[in-house]
């Protein structure tokens, strides 16, 4: 769905002096992974458990301060997912039962329910986590995590560039629309290829200068160390009291 | 009809297969990515964060391109076997992942829980599967800039319906659902194989493109003498949208004989291994595709052919209403 993506990535994270906000990004990270492994292995009967789970979401948005309004517009992105939950129903085998006077499946319906639930919920989880992180923060929660240095660097260039390269593909569509080319049919699409192909060339030409100018200022291989921040203490607390109730409500229910 | 089948495919959410198939296929994923950056630190020396970062940046930004499909619809490009043309598989599966990753961190654009299956179907199995098919047609095609760009073409096409054959069988190992392992065969290497048209024209367009400019930067023509693919390929744009809709069509009718007899190959398999007794004949049994055999057609095979062909034109119709949804969907997003 790279269409909606949007062109800035900063604009995601969202300014603030909340709790979650000054949480270490590596902690944030755990607890965020923690919480959406937690409710993605609970049982799809289990109700009470995404209940507790998406109360959970909703306090840390509450608590971050997040609009409700950025967060159903970020929903958005798991919509066609919901269309394919309102089809299993009605595609769906085993034991019917009926709904308003249609034949509904059973184990359609349960499993309806649990891919919106884990959706929406995994989806509101990762909505809080860049929303209260900047970009940095969260290459160097990663980086503090053990994440390869080389792949961390890869993501921080990628990111970098990102807005230059969408910028230079607005300018190429404005030039194209400027000389008329409004295309309808697949086999009209040549300009728009032949602009990505230029896209390709002049992005792998911009890595080779890009790689020359840190050469000239002493690039040995090795990126220096993103700017770290002086964390008083790493709160660990919040890792454990963020996946926490789903975690007691699923081990209850269980045993 | 490009974007929303797309993302059923891909992007997939949290919980869209069960824990068992996220945790092999994340193991699987991690260990294919530890390996791509070793083999990108070989190809690319300490060149490799700029451009690799460059080029991770130009497949996120060229699914944003959007093309037109049909009637004024668009659809974007995926990019995986692109990328592995351009770059090499090892390198181009590796950005595709920094790319896919990216995508379900910051946007919650697929789950992060379902990172491991996500990965796989979008960047590895399209990277490996594109670039060994553009291998093996390379072999049959002229060794020109026309062979490069005709083997791109029907390798990024293969590329994308290999994709949802591999969510296919993650989904005959972990289904969330009760919808048959055929089902979802059935619709995702359908829609897909249309998808596989426009990855595959713009994919090939993009090719041609690069080999025009920089020939040298092609990995997949790495073997070519530069001076000849400088010269520019001549594609048939329109024979190619043409020609590879009926041969999808083709395609379908002849697949359909082998995909859907009681029981397959994989679903004999899983029956055997026990992973599907709970997945069951659905409810459009009664409908008249049911089992992809059309009543009233008495010969077998045509009327398997029709169901095929049936199949895909349906599928066609049900993406392109589906477009509408999405893009709504869209239009709110960028608040």
């Amino acid at each position: 769905m790279g269409g909606g993506h949007g062109s800035s990535v900063d604009r995601l994270h969202l300014a603030g002096d909340t709790i979650i906000h000054r949480l270490a990004p590596h902690v944030k990270i755990v607890a965020t992974f923690a919480f959406v492994i937690s409710v993605a292995i609970s049982p799809r009967q289990r109700v009470e458990v995404f209940a507790v789970a998406f109360a959970c979401v909703l306090t840390l948005i509450m608590v971050a301060r997040i609009p409700l309004r950025v967060w159903l517009a970020r929903c958005a992105v798991i919509l066609p997912f919901m269309t394919m939950a309102v089809l299993v129903p009605f595609v769906g085998g085993g034991e019917q039962t009926e709904v308003l006077g249609v034949s509904l499946s059973t184990d359609g319906l349960w499993a309806a329910f649990n891919i919106a639930a884990k959706a929406l919920i995994g989806a509101s989880a990762s909505i809080v986590l860049a929303a209260t992180t900047p970009v940095t923060g969260l290459l160097e929660g990663f980086a503090r995590l053990r994440v390869p240095r080389v792949l961390i660097s890869i993501v921080a260039f990628m990111i970098r560039y990102l807005d230059l390269l969408v910028a230079q593909l607005g300018r190429m569509r404005t030039a194209m629309v400027a000389r008329a080319h409004d295309p309808r049919w697949l086999w009209q699409a040549k300009p728009i290829a032949s602009s990505a192909g230029a896209l390709f060339v002049r992005s792998y030409e911009r890595g080779e200068r890009v790689h020359q100018a840190m050469l000239a200022r002493g690039y040995t291989g090795v990126m220096p160390d993103l700017v770290e921040q002086s964390r008083p203490r790493s709160d660990w607390w919040a890792a454990i009291v963020v996946p926490a109730p789903v975690v007691a409500v699923l081990v209850l229910r269980l045993l | 009809m490009f974007d929303t089948p797309a993302i059923v495919a891909m992007h997939a959410p949290d919980g869209f297969l069960e824990p068992g198939v996220a945790v092999v296929t994340a193991v699987i994923a991690v260990v294919v990515t530890a390996i791509g950056l070793r083999r990108a630190t070989d190809e690319l020396g300490d060149r490799q964060v700029p451009l690799a970062g460059l080029a991770a940046a130009f497949i996120f930004a060229a699914q944003m391109f959007n093309f037109p499909v049909a009637a004024g619809t668009t659809g974007h490009l995926l990019g995986g076997a692109l990328a592995a043309i351009l770059l090499g598989p090892w390198v181009g599966s590796l950005i595709v992942t920094v790319v896919v990753v990216v995508q379900a961190v910051l946007f919650a654009d697929g789950g992060l829980t379902a990172l491991g299956y996500n990965t796989i179907n979008m960047s590895i199995v399209t990277a490996f599967g594109g670039w060994a098919a553009f291998r093996l047609l390379r072999r049959v095609m002229p060794a020109n800039s026309a062979g490069v760009v005709g083997a791109t073409a029907l390798a990024a096409g293969i590329s994308v319906v290999l994709s949802s054959a591999a969510f296919s069988i993650e989904w005959l190992f972990g289904a969330s659902a009760p919808v048959a392992f055929d089902t979802v065969f059935g619709a995702m290497v359908g829609v897909h194989a249309l998808i596989g048209i426009g990855e595959g024209l713009i994919s090939a367009l993009v090719i041609a493109a690069v080999l025009a400019a920089r020939p040298d930067l092609v990995a997949g023509a790495a073997d070519l003498d530069l001076a000849d693919l400088s010269r520019p390929a001549r594609v048939g744009t329109r024979t190619f949208v043409i020609g590879a809709f009926l041969s999808t069509i083709v395609v379908a009718a002849v697949v359909s004989q082998f995909a859907v007899d009681n029981p397959d190959g994989l679903e004999k398999v899983a029956e055997d291994e026990g992973f599907i007794s709970s997945a069951r004949d659905h409810a459009l049994d009664s409908s008249i595709f049911a089992d992809y055999a059309t009543s009233g057609v008495d010969n077998a095979t045509v009327s398997l052919a029709v169901a095929g062909v049936a199949g895909v034109l349906i599928t066609l119709a049900v993406g392109y209403g589906l477009l509408g949804a999405s893009r709504l969907g869209r239009r709110t997003q960028g608040a």
